[in-house]
């Protein structure tokens, strides 16, 4: 009954290609867009920006870019804290105005960026730092891809903490996002409207996926896909393996810097690198996009829900609802995300992403699964 | 997409939060993760002593106070999360004993007019209260604890430190950076050799700093740590045989915990602290009589007298005679956090109100106005005897570097109200 391809004709190739060709689920897809655009700023308030929606939209654009990498291409990668932290900082230099100094003396001074320029520069400045660390990824494999990427991780924490011009020689080594507005509107500061800074991480949200869904079907996805399956397969019928290995690194950091940036700018408000981008928030995206499901757009966005939603919805039940103590409460926190994690790998190995397809293809045959 | 329904069922739940005539103190504590050992006792005293105050006085001016407990772990994710869920209960002053939340909370709480308290943590320079109108650090910041100790060694070596070797083993975060800069001042004023060894989070790891510790062998090592950062230096001092009474932590580095771990070892290490140590004060016959006997304690109730108990104590009794403060200046049982505000900034603590609550000289009497969140600075400090196990105040609260501090604190807090656009003024 729902999902019914019957009657649904396509005509023309580009119907046919269509990200969603199936009516209901294009009619769904724009019903969701609709109210995340129409109805949700109307009716949120600063817990529901700042506890839920941010981290989730946010997380959301960091789930895309590693799924690029680890699920698409098939290198893994536990750089995602080193990488989101490039994005916060170059934003920050960005919108403060980068400082050039030789021997001691200002040479010049850059112009301070508008705040969404400066998280695009974010983006852009985290696509080369990750083609560089993606370098290695031409020779070594697997889990020591992996030991190279947490080198990164290392490095670029240890290098934001050592490095005082990266935090504008503040005392604290802390770097706090001044108040930066856009077309009058603030986006950045204590004083932004909860709207404001949830439609601007949106649009990057919905922008950023977009990109990211044409970009894997297209011929880079199916050449990233290749590599993953078997890289020497790909190589003999003529996918160039430095090409597609960095193009998805690039792609990856790319979406990981812009999400850095929005974590620093418009969701936290400052930040200390070792504390926001640690080792913690390498796994803990990489855990939303298994959990999510590798190598799907959909299940990034399943895997930032559910890690982000369970432990506040576990928070909610246990405290507010049943009045336990707020240590039991977050020690079962723990408990419950791990055996979900376990059970998730054991039941459904591919993630939520599966389970909604599953579901999807038990609806299009409702009521008459014969 | 489904994840939208859930949340929405998520948040419908939390719109229903009880607005009660209450003074409504919240405890951004954290019972889990690599600082629980500090945070457990802190959140317990916190919530004891407003416990004692409804059981014994009927509350503040005839109003009940209630507690409201969010876990943050430490975290500034989870900091932001409970700082707004709090927000609904309508707290009047946010303690988030976390100095990477508290520059989160700055802005945030001077834009939602909630004054914050940050007691000897936090940004220093909010001492500037003409910059930051809601933030206070009073009675002592981490300057005065530099200051401090290096007053304290002065006075050990006839007020001269010229040729001596001093190393600074800090966490690595906006916490352990805070003191580097009033340090690298001090080396200039007296002339000692400034040494930096930062230990990253969590701090279990430090055999590195140590070998250099043992290999530059510096007079005195001062420690900015926190969590188990402190117990595996403490530990590590005593492996390289550090002269224990040589070692000085500020006052996050100096509890029980610390200290335990290293037995015997530990003996004559050091510790500042701007407010009393130990049970022997009235106060405590009153939370055995009406909170413990009453089956009330918070946590588990084994933290009564600890360190970091006492602390979170002092800072419930601080928060509790500034909400009395303000009731008087504005004339209203029922304050809201702007007029706690208000009473924070006219806060005063003398020997008699301390000695009329049960704690006398249990801290430094100051004065808190309008320009100066922070006090006077006054501290004091501690050392730990392994054979009784208690920490005992060795050298009364003193005053610290006050010139040096000031101008320090002026330079920051102009940087900051430049960045953010603030005019100075006392509102």
């Amino acid at each position: 009954m729902f999902y019914r391809e019957a009657g649904d004709y396509s005509t023309t190739y580009a119907q046919d290609q269509q990200t969603f060709p199936i009516k209901f689920d294009r009619y769904r897809y724009y019903v969701v867009l609709f109210i995340a655009i129409f109805v949700v700023p109307f009716v949120i308030n600063d817990y529901w920006v700042n506890a839920l929606l941010l981290p989730f939209l946010i997380y959301a654009i960091a789930a895309l870019g590693l799924n690029i990498l680890v699920g698409y291409c098939g290198q893994v990668s536990l750089g995602t804290g080193g990488f989101m932290a490039v994005g916060a900082y170059s934003c920050y230099k960005f919108m403060t105005g980068v400082d050039i100094w030789w021997g001691g003396e200002l040479l010049f001074r850059l112009p301070e960026f508008n705040i969404f320029f400066s998280v695009i520069m974010g983006g852009i400045m985290t696509a080369f730092v990750g083609v560089l660390f993606g370098l290695p990824s031409l020779r070594i494999k697997g889990f020591y891809l992996a030991v190279a990427t947490l080198a990164a991780q290392f490095f670029l924490v240890w290098l934001f903490n050592r490095v005082s011009w990266f935090y504008n020689y503040s005392a604290s080594g802390q770097i706090s996002a001044p108040e930066r507005d856009l077309f009058g509107i603030l986006i950045t500061g204590p004083s932004v409207q909860p709207w404001a800074a949830y439609l601007f991480c949106l649009v990057f949200t919905i922008i950023s996926a977009y990109i990211a869904r044409n970009l894997t079907r297209g011929a880079s996805g199916r050449k990233w896909m290749a590599i993953r399956d078997m890289d020497i397969a790909a190589e003999i019928i003529g996918v160039n393996p430095l090409r597609a290995k960095l193009t998805a690194f690039m792609v990856s950091s790319f979406f990981i810097g812009i999400s850095g940036a929005l974590f620093f700018a418009v969701y936290l408000g400052a930040v200390e690198v070792g504390e926001a981008f640690g080792i913690q928030k390498s796994f803990l995206v990489l855990f939303m996009i298994i959990i999510g499901g590798l190598g799907s757009i959909f299940g990034s966005f399943a895997g930032a829900a559910f890690l982000v939603l369970l432990p506040v919805a576990l928070k909610v039940v246990g405290v507010d609802w049943l009045g336990w103590p707020t240590d039991i409460v977050a020690h079962l926190q723990l408990v419950i995300v791990g055996a979900l994690i376990i059970v998730f790998l054991i039941a459904e190995p591919h993630g939520i992403n599966q389970l909604w397809r599953v579901a999807k293809e038990k609806l299009r045959l409702w009521p008459f699964p014969h | 997409m489904t994840f939208k329904l859930t949340s929405m069922a998520v948040a419908a739940v939390m719109t229903a939060s009880p607005v009660l005539a209450e003074l409504v103190f919240p405890s951004m504590s954290y019972r889990t993760g690599p600082y629980a050992a500090g945070g457990i006792p802190f959140a317990d005293g916190y919530a004891d002593y407003f416990t004692l105050l409804n059981a014994r006085y009927g509350g503040i001016g005839g109003v009940m106070t209630s507690v409201p407990e969010c876990e943050t772990a430490y975290n500034t994710e989870k900091g932001v999360e409970c700082y707004e869920s709090l927000k609904g209960s309508g707290g009047l002053v946010y303690q988030p004993l976390s100095t990477g939340i508290t520059y989160q909370l700055i802005p945030k709480t001077t834009a939602d007019d909630i004054p914050m308290h940050t007691m000897g943590y936090g940004r220093t320079s909010a001492k500037n209260g003409e910059v930051f109108t809601h933030t206070f650090n009073y009675p002592a910041n981490y300057w005065d604890g530099a200051s401090g100790a290096i007053n304290y060694l002065l006075a050990e070596n006839d007020g001269d430190l010229s040729g001596k070797k001093i190393a600074l083993v800090y966490h690595n975060s906006a916490y352990g950076k805070e003191p580097i800069r009033t340090l690298t001042e001090l080396s200039a004023k007296h002339g000692f050799t400034f040494n930096e060894m930062p230990v990253d989070h969590p701090g279990q790891e430090q055999k590195s700093q140590w070998l250099q510790i043992r290999r530059d062998r510096p007079d005195y090592v001062i420690m900015y740590g926190w969590g188990v950062m402190n117990q595996v230096a403490i530990q590590e001092a005593a492996n390289i045989r550090f002269p224990m009474e040589n070692f000085i932590g500020v006052w996050w580095s100096g509890s029980e915990n610390d200290v335990l771990a290293a037995g015997d070892a530990a003996d004559g290490y050091k510790a500042l602290t701007f407010h009393g140590v130990g049970r022997d004060f009235p106060i405590f016959d009153d939370i055995q009589t009406y909170v413990v006997d009453a089956g009330n304690a918070a946590g588990a109730g084994d933290q009564i007298g600890t360190v970091s108990y006492n602390r979170g104590m002092y800072a419930a009794m601080l928060a509790a005679e500034a909400a009395k403060t303000a009731q008087e200046i504005h004339g209203v049982a029922d304050i809201t956090p702007s007029q706690m505000r208000d009473g924070m900034a006219a806060l005063e603590i003398t020997e008699e109100k301390m000695a009329a609550l049960g704690l006398p000289n249990f801290g430094p009497s100051f004065k808190v106005s309008c320009q100066n969140h922070g006090g006077d600075g006054m501290v004091g400090m501690t050392q730990w005897d392994a054979s009784t196990q208690t920490w005992s105040l060795i050298s009364d609260f003193s005053p610290t570097d006050s010139e040096l501090i000031n101008a320090l604190v002026a330079e920051d807090s102009a940087a900051y109200a430049a960045e953010n656009n603030i005019t100075p003024e006392c509102k």
